[in-house]
């Protein structure tokens, strides 16, 4: 308990988190509001097209997560925990439970602060949550910014460089797994299983959303939408895992 | 008490630290000597467990660092004063450093306090002057009021203020039966500061004994004599054995006392208006001793002044 104390007090002592939290909100949001505002016509108004804009919140919050582990590297902070505390393991699980329980909580509040713009826009609209999957569309949202940020923590481990694994990070989930389908017959294929990709399957289902949005890009998954999330997961804790090896062989 | 049996340390091709054994009593400040790249900081990593050995094991009153349970009320260490966030507060860092080991939390405000860092404490450790820095970094080897104390390099950059600050502070820990060990490249820093040595060179130990035997031993007497005679003089030195040398209007006469110099010059009846003992600086003392130890060795040969 401790241990989650020092890594509570270690975020929320400088900053970038705050900034990045406000940053992931107002994104969102304001990109939420937009949509919706302009919805009607050939675009139907879900409760899966309040949640499309997920991603920008997903991106700050992972540039957030992975910040937290590669400025202890570059303050050379890291030096500090592992003298106060050398059982390596323990002190990155915390830090780890700290910043994803901080990405769920703020998942969530975007999801549904998403949800409830878009229901102060278009009152009208059919945007009530009643279905397990429209449950799945809103609140899933935070538990991909829990995996996300636990995915983000493992290549910030890995990397141990800010601009690095903000890179790694911000092209693969943005440009590598989309691009992939421009390769022919196969592109499609193996985009069924890049973790982004599955991530937004899960929340998504096979719901067609937004013309050249998540979902409509004739991805065939081949798994159901809850093992999507198992299996996002895995490769986030695959990484992690990977990265917390790495903290223990390496001299800090 | 700091015990480093065999320790070795290898970055690639490089070795860094190269079987050092060596102990570091309580109750004194114990300088650690070496020229720049000698390990020292290494082997204050390997003590600290942050690098791991290649060989060779060190550890703290019979424990190895990993060994330790609440490592910060065991030993204390400032290896970098820039190791803190600059956008957090000294307070804030020292906070999570108490919380991590138990601390209570008057105890930050009590170091604050001590290291005269209380008023600055809020402020965003960023913007601290090197002295400060110097002193957070302190007041964070204090936290958990441990009796093995670590100080690398600790007044590098710092102001005579500071430095008197740190060295009468270094003391009184030593005095109050802690283990110091502090690290320096500097001899004459280490003369005034520490009671023991342990000196080594390009990772490998050079020596270890205390800082009057080392001086003692390793800067060699030379006597300088001035005479209107120097003819007379000359001959009859050298006939005593002595390595004489022509130095201006005087003789630099090796291995001798002022005595024996002076004896000489009654017996030829030469006129001395000078007689003086030298001994060689602690800087060459020290550059005698670790002269094939040096890492970076510049082209030249450096210039060094008499005395």
């Amino acid at each position: 308990m401790a241990l989650l104390a020092v890594e509570r007090i270690k975020l929320f002592s400088t900053r970038s988190p705050w900034w990045c939290m406000l940053l992931a909100l107002g994104l969102t949001l304001g990109f939420t509001g937009l949509i919706v505002a302009n919805a009607g016509g050939v675009f139907v108004l879900s409760v899966a097209t309040t949640q499309v804009a997920y991603n920008f919140g997903l991106m700050v919050i992972m540039v957030m997560a992975a910040l937290a582990i590669t400025t202890e590297y570059r303050f050379g902070t890291i030096r500090a925990t592992f003298q106060a505390v050398p059982k390596r393991t323990a002190v990155l699980v915390s830090k780890t439970v700290v910043v994803a329980l901080l990405a769920g909580v703020v998942g969530e509040i975007i999801a549904f602060g998403c949800w409830g713009l878009s229901r102060l826009i278009k009152p009208d609209a059919s945007l009530a949550i009643q279905t397990a999957d429209d449950w799945r569309n809103v609140a899933g949202v935070g538990l991909v910014y829990v995996v996300g940020a636990i995915l983000a923590l493992g290549v910030g481990l890995l990397i141990r460089q800010t601009a690095g694994a903000v890179a790694v990070i911000l092209v693969w989930s943005l440009l590598v797994e989309s691009l992939v389908g421009l390769i022919p017959t196969v592109g499609v294929k193996i985009q069924a299983w890049l973790p982004f990709n599955v991530a937004s399957h899960f929340l998504h289902g096979d719901q067609q959303l937004v013309a050249g949005g998540q979902g409509a890009s004739g991805i065939h998954y081949q798994m159901g939408v809850w093992v999507s999330m198992l299996y996002f997961a895995g490769v986030a804790v695959a990484l992690l895992a990977a990265g917390i090896v790495a903290a223990n062989v390496r001299d800090a | 008490m700091i015990e480093a049996v065999g320790l070795t340390k290898r970055y690639g091709p490089t070795l860094a630290v190269d079987d050092l054994s060596f102990t570091v009593r309580p109750g004194v400040v114990t300088g650690f000597l070496g020229p720049n790249g000698a390990g020292k900081s290494t082997t204050m990593r390997l003590i600290l467990g942050l690098d791991r050995p290649t060989s060779g094991v060190v550890r703290i009153d019979g424990k190895t660092y990993h060994e330790l349970d609440r490592p910060l009320r065991t030993v204390g260490a400032l290896l970098d004063a820039k190791w803190v966030h600059p956008n957090r507060s000294a307070y804030a860092h020292l906070l999570w450093m108490a919380r991590s080991n138990g601390l209570p939390k008057r105890r930050v405000q009590e170091v604050l306090d001590l290291v005269g860092l209380t008023a600055a404490a809020k402020r965003r450790a960023g913007a601290y002057s090197l002295g400060m820095s110097q002193r957070l970094g302190i007041a964070s080897a204090l936290l958990g009021d441990p009796q093995v104390l670590l100080f690398d390099e600790p007044v590098n950059g710092l102001d005579p203020e500071g430095i008197v600050w740190i060295r009468t502070f270094m003391q009184s820990l030593a005095a109050q039966g802690r283990t110091v060990l502090v690290s320096s490249h500097l001899l004459s820093e280490m003369a005034v500061t520490a009671e023991e040595l342990v000196v080594i060179g390009r990772g490998r130990l050079i020596t270890q004994c205390t800082t009057a035997e080392f001086i003692e031993r390793s800067s060699a007497a030379t006597v300088f004599v001035r005479s209107p005679q120097l003819s007379k003089l000359e001959p009859a030195l050298a006939e005593k054995g002595f390595t004489v040398e022509t130095d201006g209007e005087g003789l630099k006469v090796s291995g001798a006392s002022t005595e024996e110099v002076g004896d000489v010059a009654a017996a030829v009846g030469a006129v001395v208006h000078e007689l003086t003992a030298k001994r060689a600086s602690l800087e060459q003392a020290f550059m005698a001793l670790t002269e094939d130890a040096v890492e970076y060795q510049t082209g030249h040969d450096v210039v060094t002044e008499g005395a």
